[in-house]
């Protein structure tokens, strides 16, 4: 029997986060090994998957598992990755494990301080893989019932992260709005699911919730026009799309910094992909008959994030906002439904999710020791913390969509797709392109060039050992993607080849 | 050998990429070592060059050295690199003006060793431009060339350098967007970036795009080239952005920046808009001529009334690429004819000799800043005694920009205007008499800097200028002796550059 | 009338009897200060009797025993499994209560409660229903009004006999009515009745009405709900955990016996009915919990919502649909139970069960903390606790039964519900005490309690994650009414 991976990726952060809450509170530093240990492992166990599926010229649905869960209901433990989900998996490695780094917060002696989680890490880090291994559930799951059930795994611990680790100003209220809208977006999905599961077993005679056999259950025109809506933009709530993304820019500014790479860099993919998974893939004809308006909407949450980002005077904020354009991409990449937006769509998740985690990996890193987020306050970074700065420049130009990183790589196809399908769109949609210029150069300026202000003289100190190795992997794999496309585009492809296949196209 | 002649395009083009990454873990503090290394590994890539120019065969048509790699073959995209004679005089002149730039870059102390990457990142941009047969790789190279510059002028500029160098990147990348939409257009319509296949394809292409007809399509994607190239030459009224940054920039970056960055947008008009659209092109030209006459004689007004040196060189450059645009004008007027071909050699070689003599005016503008730390003319005065030699340099130089027969300057703008001529008569007429401001602000520079009354303040004390020193005096040789060799016998040149250009039109 | 069938059926219920008994003649031995140890024995009896039950006594196809008053099939048998165990988690509960725990009637009277609960679930005649309604409930009185000393447990145990007296009143009078125009008590011959037509419609309304006053106030749902509040504040709060779980769990056992069986193709629409109390119970709860600053009172109308939601299940009338309703009330039972536990460990040290009692609880007992997180996760819905598997259950049955409106007023309503609930976890987990000191104010928990908590988190986690063999359970119990 082939070893079971994915069960072992998915279950992993929940098993460490059980042995977590059992180590004695004031051990902090065991904590936070055992937390690293964890989230290596299971990284290493997704690049495997992903080094697999690569070279090994996968296509389809592999590392298939099922283990039947209630049958009489037609819930079986079904994973499985295919070459849209492979890339996002490993993208939860990659920022599980250097959220961990980011966080470990060991009280530095030569500085006299400490950056990251110092209060109650054990906590921190348990919630934090349980938020993990929801997200790795969803990614890897091919029955609808536990898509959602790991789904909604992903929606509390993100309050309690938020809420006793954020920042003190805000945190209640953006904890309590995050989980309340995300929660919303979820049962309305509910429901568009649980009609899909009726009316497939009604119409199939085989009440089942395997995706799967979802794909061929044939529903109805009239069905699938009422439904996408509720089911589509349910899941996509979490993916940011305008106009339910207001919950967005708020819990990121919250939340702690790990957590907030998280959410910016795997949750909100969460969101597209399951509005893929389960809108696009399961009802195509209502896609079809509706992607007008997840274009309009994709497009402009595009313009007007780059916009609103451009205003921002709290970087974090802009970096929030710039999340909700390049999200919008995203959803633009899929509301083609042709080959090469959503090829674009599933590369611009990944090179995304890296991307926003660098910017907030190193947002954190100045928070913490200069307590300011504001801009007109900062300057000057870079004779401090030199690496730093590089790794957000290169991030910068990851966002820019500069050629050589794989920002680019992303966005070309998702505007060549769109050209496709609707030049005028592409059009405005372009003009997000020299807005987000704009402010990412003026502001790595402001921030990172420059004069120190007189208030942080002294206080600034460079980053750890830790943080460097955070940023390096960040960087190399924006790098690499952008340099050698081929590493992710023919595994996304044969993902797509299969969407396009469901829509009729292909 | 063959590894040699078979990856000869890939390894100068990434030579200069893989040694910046190998500076990345040289000590920072080794100032001179890290000089040295990037000097050294510059010249790898002009050796390789004069290679290339001396095994490449003029009369063949098409691209030589070709390579091709697999690189994005999702969309249709391959690494696509190929040289023929518009293109090979283009690489020469980037790799022989790199090192050059680097050798000039010894006297900056700050942060050594990110200024000499970015300018070894920047080469391999401006080299995979002219190297590129993949639209796609042609594009990833354009704006790859644009963020090693905006941090040279952004980090190393003088005082207005954050105005200078974001307008320059807005700018640019406004402009690159119509490159984008083009090319984009193209991958849609072809199905392929490769540029080899698309010429082959192109008129026979049929159906529609999106509903819109073909034509229509090749419309658009005509106009977002032009804007886009437009803005790069850069065509009066995209000028704006010019002044400011080449003013800005640090010495060497002024050089590449005037040299190279601004042949790119020339060369995208040969390359692409000119071969592609050659009605479209012939019905644009007297626009394109006028356009051109005003840059040369705007050019050369504004250059006349700087008080600033280095502003006035800027000036100069959209002067002297004014030429260039009208000898394309010219060509696109009457492609094939004997005088559109004169024209057209003359704009070509004239990028070539703008790239020596404009690197050579902000290299010595340079020089005498390092040592007065002022541009300003008027705060010069009757130098020559104090600093011969220079003065003697910088009167050649300014000479050859002025266009001096026997000099490289004369022999392309005379190519220019004898093509033009019959062909656009009341613009070159004018053009003609922007030639003769040109002259004016020439001269105006040079007596302001070296003749008249000498301003004391330099002559004694802690401002006592020095004279040029060797390292800079070996800067200037290699452009001075092309400048001289150009000018007397331009055949090896002009040779191949016309057989490319009895291929292409 | 002695078969061993019939035997069986009543097995769980004379087996406490004999524990009872047993509790009564142990107690006078005991010391004052040691009669907590009876809280071990009923606890440690009814585990056994629960294994016993199961090794022995599970019922094959359903069959009438006792003159056919009584029906030994699944659904009574899995409802009076947790009832058991509900009760013994009580016991446990009720042990370190002060002055409560000490008092051997106490346990008792659970016990006694106890076995009509589970006549209640299996009851198939109305005298027989009548009479275990009344057996639960009067020990229950008692119990609620059990600390004489403290104003508002006796108010609690006052307002619950009248409301309770009141509302069975009505009960019966339906019962009579049915009697009297059937000339039968036992459910599955008024089950014929109904369908051959021999009733007219009108009273058949009538009836139903009397018997839905009477069922509401037993599962508190609106507008019979008003006692709960005062009730489950004023009472001891471990007696608070049994009402609020094992008590409705039985009214629940009740209705679907009831409704599914007698009044099932009635073409009275009764189910439209129900929809709207469920919608109006489930509104009514969640929005009355918003404001409270009382842990046990907002937990009283959190009850109080999640009667509506289980009714959801009842409304969609088909095998899912009981299946999930069962599946909730074991969902329920734990998890309402670990959140009255939860109450009892707090309040015991604290003496207070308002909000501020609980600010810096993580960090006084993590554990508790922890165990406090799983129980209102749970009830607000959210995996991998057994709450989440419970509400998609009845959702599904809904939609299945074409109740799509029913569903969004429930979805709504969790949103709500996730927010307060959320709300309280801010205190737990966010807010500190005035000194910030809380190493100094640990919260220890006493051996009953730990073992009790513990259990009942494995439940909930249990029930939430590997879900299969219990719905399974609940699929045959339903399968029983089909």
């Amino acid at each position: 029997m082939a070893f079971p991976v994915l069960s072992v990726i998915v279950f992993t952060p929940a098993v460490a986060a059980i042995i977590l809450l059992m180590i004695p509170a004031q051990r902090k530093t065991e904590a936070r090994a055992v937390a690293l240990a964890a989230a290596t492992f299971a990284l290493l166990l997704s690049l495997w998957v992903y080094i697999q599926y690569l070279t090994q010229h996968m296509t389809g649905y592999q590392f298939v598992e099922q283990y039947g869960w209630l049958p009489a209901l037609g819930i079986s433990l079904h994973f499985g990755v295919d070459g849209m989900s492979a890339p996002l998996v490993l993208l939860t490695g990659v920022v599980m494990f250097t959220g961990v780094l980011i966080s470990w917060g060991e009280f530095d002696e030569k500085s006299h301080r400490s950056a990251g989680i110092q209060d109650r890490p054990r906590e921190f880090f348990a919630f934090l893989f349980i938020l993990a291994s929801g997200v790795f559930g969803v990614f890897a799951s091919l029955d609808l019932f536990m898509l959602f059930f790991f789904y909604e795994i992903a929606v509390f611990p993100m309050y309690l992260l938020i809420v006793i680790w954020g920042w003190i100003q805000t945190r209640e209220y953006a904890a309590m709005k995050l989980t309340l809208y995300l929660f919303i977006g979820s049962v309305v999905a509910l429901v568009g699911v649980l009609a899909m599961y009726w009316t497939a077993g009604q119409s199939t005679g085989v009440y089942s919730f395997d995706m799967l056999q979802l794909e061929k259950a044939g529903f109805s025109a009239s069905f699938q026009n009422l439904w996408f809506l509720p089911v589509f933009f349910g899941f996509a709530v979490l993916g940011g799309i305008w106009p339910f993304h207001n919950w967005s820019p708020d819990g990121h500014v919250a939340a702690p910094t790990a957590v907030s790479m998280f959410h910016a860099g795997v949750l909100m993919k969460l969101g597209a992909f399951a509005a893929l998974r389960v809108g696009i893939m399961l009802l195509p004809e209502g896609a079809q008959h509706w992607s007008w308006l997840i274009m309009l909407c994709a497009a402009v949450a595009v313009v007007y994030g780059a916009f609103i980002a451009f205003v921002q005077t709290d970087l974090k904020y802009m970096i929030g906002f710039s999340s909700v354009s390049h999200m919008g991409l995203v959803m633009l990449g899929l509301s083609t439904l042709n080959q090469n937006g959503l090829t674009g769509a599933g590369v611009q998740m990944f090179s995304h999710g890296i991307m926003t985690a660098l910017f907030f990996a190193v947002t954190g890193m100045i928070y913490d020791r200069s307590h300011t987020r504001q801009i007109p306050e900062l300057g000057g970074m870079n004779k401090v913390m030199p690496f730093a700065a590089i790794g957000f420049i290169i991030g910068g130009l990851v966002s820019m969509g500069m050629p050589g990183f794989s920002g680019f790589v992303a966005e070309f196809p998702i505007f060549l797709g769109v050209w496709q399908s609707q030049w005028l769109v592409a059009v405005i949609a372009s003009i997000s392109i020299i807005v987000t210029a704009a402010y990412i150069m003026i502001n790595i300026r402001k921030v990172f060039f420059g004069n120190m202000p007189e208030k942080l003289q002294g206080h600034m100190t460079d980053i750890t050992v830790l943080d460097k190795v955070a940023i390096t992997t960040l960087c190399l794999l924006m790098i690499g993607m952008g340099l050698f496309p081929s590493l992710i585009v023919p595994m996304v492809q044969t993902g797509v080849t299969h969407i396009l296949h469901l829509l009729g196209v292909a | 050998m063959d590894f040699l002649n078979s990856h000869l395009l890939s390894l100068i083009l990434f030579i200069p990429a893989v040694a910046a990454v190998v500076m990345f873990f040289l000590p920072k503090d080794e100032v001179k070592l890290l000089r040295w290394f990037a000097f050294v590994a510059s010249l790898i890539p002009f050796a390789l060059s004069v290679y290339l120019w001396i095994q490449f065969k003029p009369d063949a048509a098409g691209f030589q050295f070709q390579e091709q790699y697999a690189w994005y073959a999702a969309i249709g995209s391959s690494l696509h690199l190929g040289v023929d004679g518009l293109s090979l005089t283009m690489v020469l002149l980037t790799t022989l003006l790199t090192p050059l730039a680097l050798l000039a870059s010894f006297s900056v102390s700050d942060r050594v060793k990110p200024y000499l990457m970015l300018f070894l990142f920047l080469e391999t941009g401006m080299l995979g431009v002219f190297m590129a047969v993949d639209l796609l790789i042609f594009f990833v190279f354009w704006e790859i060339g644009l963020v090693p510059m905006y941090f040279l002028i952004n980090q190393w500029g003088s005082a207005n350098r954050n105005y200078a160098s974001l307008k320059f990147m807005i700018y640019t990348m406004g402009g690159s967007l119509g490159l984008l939409l083009g090319i984009q257009l193209l991958g849609a319509l072809f199905g392929t970036f490769d540029l080899a296949t698309i010429i082959a394809k192109w008129t026979s292409a049929q159906g529609s795009l999106l509903g819109f007809p073909i034509a229509t399509v090749k419309d658009v994607v005509f106009w977002g080239f032009v804007i886009a190239f437009a803005v790069k030459v850069p065509i009066w009224p995209f000028h704006t952005w010019l002044p400011d940054a080449h003013t800005e920039a640090p010495t060497a970056g002024s050089m590449l920046l005037a040299g190279v960055l601004l042949k790119l947008g020339a060369y995208g008009f040969l390359r692409l808009v000119l071969p592609l659209y050659p009605e479209q092109a012939k019905a644009y030209a007297p626009a394109l001529a006028l356009l051109a006459t005003a840059a040369i004689v705007f050019g050369a007004f504004a250059s006349f009334a700087q008080k600033d040196f280095k502003r006035l060189v800027a000036y100069s450059s959209v002067n002297h690429m004014g030429f260039v645009v009208l000898g394309i004008a010219a060509a696109a007027m009457a492609s094939g004819t004997a005088d559109a071909r004169i024209a057209m050699n003359g704009a070509i070689l004239q990028m070539f000799n703008h790239g020596l003599s404009a690197a050579g005016m902000f290299f010595l503008v340079g020089v005498i800043y390092e040592r007065t730390h002022t541009r300003n003319l008027d705060e010069f005065g009757g130098l020559f005694p104090l600093v011969p030699i220079y003065g003697g340099i910088l009167i050649f130089t300014s000479m050859a920009s002025l266009g001096l027969p026997g000099l490289n300057g004369f022999v392309s703008e005379f190519l220019v205007v004898r093509g033009s001529y019959p062909l656009l008569t009341p613009y070159t007429a004018i053009s003609m008499l922007g030639l003769l401001f040109t002259g004016a602000y020439i001269l105006k520079g040079i007596s302001k800097v070296l003749h008249g009354p000498m301003n004391e303040h330099w002559a004694h004390g802690e401002h006592k200028l020095t004279e040029i020193n060797t390292r800079e005096i070996i800067v200037m040789a290699p452009l001075m002796t092309l400048i001289l060799i150009i000018g007397i016998w331009p055949a090896w040149i002009l040779d191949v550059i016309n057989k490319a250009v009895m291929h292409l039109f | 009338m002695f078969t061993s069938v019939a035997f069986l059926s009543i097995l769980p219920e004379t087996l406490i009897l004999i524990l009872g008994v047993i509790l009564l003649i142990v107690e006078p031995f005991l010391k004052e200060e040691r009669r907590r140890n009876l809280g071990w024995l009923t606890a440690g009896g009814l585990l056994v009797i629960l294994v016993v039950s199961i090794l022995v006594g599970r019922p094959g196809d359903p069959t009438m025993t006792f003159g056919n008053t009584i029906r030994f099939d699944w659904l009574g048998f899995f409802f009076g499994m947790l009832f058991i165990f509900g009760a013994s988690i009580t016991a446990l509960f009720l042990m370190d209560h002060e002055k409560v725990g000490q008092r051997g009637e106490v346990y008792i009277l659970l016990l006694a409660s106890t076995i009509g609960m589970s006549l209640m679930a299996s009851a198939a005649d109305l005298i027989m229903l009548y009479l275990a309604i009344e057996t639960t409930s009067i020990p229950l009185y008692v119990l609620a009004g059990f600390m004489l000393s403290d104003d508002r447990s006796t108010e609690s145990g006052f307002k619950y006999l009248l409301f309770g007296a009141m509302t069975s009143a009505v009960m019966l009078y339906g019962f009579s009515l049915l009697y009297g125009f059937t000339g039968t008590t036992n459910l599955y011959a008024l089950a014929d009745a109904f369908k051959a037509g021999q009733i007219a419609a009108p009273v058949i309304f009538g009836v139903i009405i009397l018997l839905i006053v009477g069922l509401s106030f037993k599962v508190s749902i609106v507008p019979f709900h008003f006692w709960a509040p005062d009730v489950y504040e004023g009472a001891p709060t471990p007696v608070s955990g049994f009402l609020s779980t094992a008590s409705k769990a039985a009214g629940f056992a009740v209705i679907a016996r009831l409704f599914l069986v007698v009044f099932r193709d009635f073409t009275i629409d009764w189910m439209s009915a129900f929809a709207v109390l469920s919608a109006v119970t489930m509104t009514v709860g969640n929005l009355l919990a918003l404001p409270q600053k009382n842990l046990k009172r907002m937990l009283a109308y959190s009850s109080i919502a999640h009667a509506g939601y289980a009714m959801i299940g009842i409304v969609a009338v088909s095998k899912l649909g009981v299946a999930s309703v069962v599946f909730y009330m074991a969902a329920y039972i734990v998890t309402n139970l670990a959140a009255f536990g939860v109450v009892v460990a707090v309040g015991r040290v604290v003496g207070s069960d308002d909000y501020d009692a609980y600010k810096g609880l993580s960090r006084r007992s993590p554990i508790l903390g922890l165990i406090m997180l799983a129980a209102f996760l749970s009830l607000a819905g959210m995996p991998p606790f057994a709450g989440f598997v419970a509400k998609v259950f009845v959702f599904a049955a809904a939609v299945q039964a074409g109740f799509v409106w029913l569903v969004v007023v429930g979805i709504l309503n969790s949103i709500v519900g996730v927010y307060y609930y959320l709300n309280v976890m801010k205190y737990v987990y966010l807010y500190r005490m005035e000194d910030e000191d809380e190493d100094k104010h640990p919260i220890a928990l006493t051996r009953p309690y730990a073992i009790a908590l513990i259990v009942l988190v494995l439940g909930v986690i249990l029930l939430g994650t590997v879900f299969a063999p219990w719905f399974s359970y609940s699929n045959a119990a339903a399968l029983n009414l089909f």
